[in-house]
């Protein structure tokens, strides 16, 4: 449905239909000493040309050189045709399109993301998506809360080792829902000391959530803390890289009945970085807690002829019908992203996602390895790991970032302002783009800010 | 026209309660409220030996058009939960009075009967609630 603007004839002849004179007669209720009025604090307006300078020299200021920066947002390749696709103005500029008697081809996208996401997780369903992981996982410890009736608490286990943006976020969406956050300690060696779990650990929780791989990158031991965690009647909640989950275990087969609820980021796929987004979050669950599920859901369906169709289903979740006991206050999902996503998963197929997933290893190992030949250069943690590493460095590593851009390079994240007793502590990652050009340079400058 | 089974007692809410023989209490919903529904689709009910108190929320009736909470019309300790709504919650829109029962309580205290509507008076409140 394309969008056309009034003319002034048609407007005058519209107001003169209703007996107004002018469309500022419309908004005569309002109160004077209420009205925005001329808005002059606000500068005059530039032109086209004048604006897209001003942008590109800011843009200009904000490139890097090669990004080695991970921790939770990567740079990967997107082949041409994702936003290609997505660009249509079908897709771009429709507005909420989920009516099924307008909307069968978006719908049925959405119900193919669904498909997808679920087969990648090895969960049941999944819905439509939400803002972003981070606030995925808020509305997952929810659902889990909700869904696990026999739970005797609301205390939820989170381990020091997720991305701590992920701890704040559902921290801050849990705020006065009268969840107790508990911290699972971690061993010397990254991940979550499940020894300590099993001997003192807490006797009563509703859930437990796992990062798989964990902000660090460490692979967790997701087969030994799903069954404990099940053992004690609690869900399983998993925060996880839909990319890692082509060559690392799903979600649906941990342990030996598998995680309940799935969740994480999906920038991953397909879509750019941004400066931090827009992206998208998935959330996918076993069967038995769907109708704990937020956001929207499409379903297939037949139509009253036998027809394929698809619709948005079990909508006595959402609050425009249930209202406060609603599962979620969202009524929203990132279509676009999803979109692109979908797109990108369809280009790459399971085939081609393993074989990304692959290459990122690769990259992430030869960077390693091409840094800790440097002297002052080690790894902090042994223990497997998926595409991000942690360097102990001879300095301090949000200093190295600094002069390491000087450099043209994004070094990673320097771990202090997260983890204070980690000042040296440099997290990396290399990507399928990262050449071994990309690597040797990263090497090269590395080298001569550490001063070796 | 909606049934009104006399020796039942309703709430205002909607839910009927029958004393059984062995001293439980099975609860539903009336007719009045299955037909205000439509098809019902789902049924979330109690846990077993979950304690409910009169008047508070016990259940979940879900229909295309709405979700209603199920309020428990006295107080007790669910006994039993009819298992038939998991695959059939049709049977609700059906026979709301037999087969379409929700649950089973051991009543704390029976007087809490008393305090429901009778059928007379239920009906009167039906037809000033369609007014």
């Amino acid at each position: 449905m394309p969008f056309i603007p009034h003319t002034a004839e048609e407007v005058k002849a519209m107001l003169s239909e209703i007996g107004v004179t002018g469309i500022a007669d419309l908004f005569d209720e309002i109160p004077e000493g209420l009205r925005a009025g001329a808005l002059d604090a606000l500068p005059t307006g530039v032109s086209e040309m004048e604006m897209l300078r001003a942008l590109e020299s800011r843009a200009a200021a904000d490139s890097a050189g090669a990004c080695f920066l991970g921790a939770g947002c990567y740079d990967h390749h997107i082949p041409a045709a994702v936003w290609d696709l997505t660009a249509r103005g079908e897709f771009m500029t429709s507005y909420t399109p989920y009516q099924a008697e307008a909307s069968q081809g978006t719908l049925q996208l959405i119900y193919e993301y669904q498909s997808m996401m679920s087969s990648l997780t090895g969960m049941d369903v999944s819905n439509a998506s939400v803002y972003d992981g981070a606030s995925g996982l808020g509305e997952a410890v929810l659902m889990a809360l909700r869904g696990n009736k026999k739970a005797k608490t609301r205390t939820v286990l989170l381990p020091d080792s997720l991305h701590p943006h992920y701890r704040d976020a559902a921290r801050n969406i849990c705020h006065n829902q009268g969840v107790d956050f508990v911290s699972m300690a971690l061993d010397g060696n990254g991940v979550i000391d499940t020894d300590a779990l099993e001997a003192d650990g807490p006797a009563e929780f509703a859930a437990v959530v796992v990062q798989q791989p964990n902000f660090f990158g460490l692979l967790e031991n997701v087969d030994l803390l799903t069954d404990w965690a099940a053992g004690r009647g609690a869900l399983v909640i998993a925060v996880v890289n839909p990319l890692a989950l082509a060559v690392l275990k799903a979600p649906g087969d941990w342990g030996s009945a598998g995680a309940d609820i799935a969740c994480g980021e999906g920038q991953p796929l397909g879509i750019p970085m941004a400066s931090g987004g827009p992206s998208f979050g998935f959330i996918c669950c076993r069967d038995k807690l769907v109708r704990q599920m937020p956001g929207r859901i499409v379903g297939r369906t037949e139509d009253l002829e036998g027809r394929c169709g698809f619709t948005l289903t079990l909508q006595a979740r959402e609050q425009h019908i249930r209202r406060g006991k609603a599962t979620s206050n969202i009524c929203t999902n990132q279509g676009l992203l999803v979109t692109a996503g979908t797109i990108h998963m369809s280009l790459l197929g399971p085939v081609g996602l393993a074989r990304v997933a692959e290459r990122c290893h690769v990259n992430t190992r030869d960077l390693v390895a091409r840094l800790t030949a440097i002297d002052g250069v080690s790894e902090r943690f042994t223990g497997a790991y998926f595409h991000e590493r942690v360097l102990t460095l001879s300095k301090d590593a949000t200093q190295v970032v600094a002069e390491l851009l000087e450099h043209g390079i994004l070094g990673g994240l320097g771990l202090a302002d997260y983890f204070p007793k980690m000042s040296n502590d440099l997290l990396v990652c290399a990507t399928e783009k990262r050449t071994a050009t990309e690597i040797a340079q990263y090497a090269a400058a590395l080298e001569e800010v550490l001063g070796t | 026209m909606s049934e009104f089974p006399q020796e039942l007692r309703y709430a205002s809410t909607h839910e009927w309660a029958r004393l059984e023989e062995d001293g439980t209490v099975t609860v539903g919903i009336s007719d009045h409220a299955q037909d205000a529904l439509g098809d019902v689709v789902y049924v979330e009910p109690p846990e077993q030996d979950q304690h409910v108190s009169a008047g508070e929320e016990a259940a979940v009736v879900e229909s295309v058009k709405a979700a209603s909470d199920i309020y428990a019309p006295v107080s007790g300790n669910v006994v039993a939960v009819n298992s038939v709504l998991d695959t059939a919650p049709e049977t609700v829109n059906r026979d709301p009075y037999g087969d379409g029962w929700f649950f089973k309580v051991q009543p704390d205290d029976i007087t809490e009967l008393e305090e429901l509507l009778d059928a007379q008076a239920y009906a009167e409140a039906c037809e000033n609630d369609e007014q």
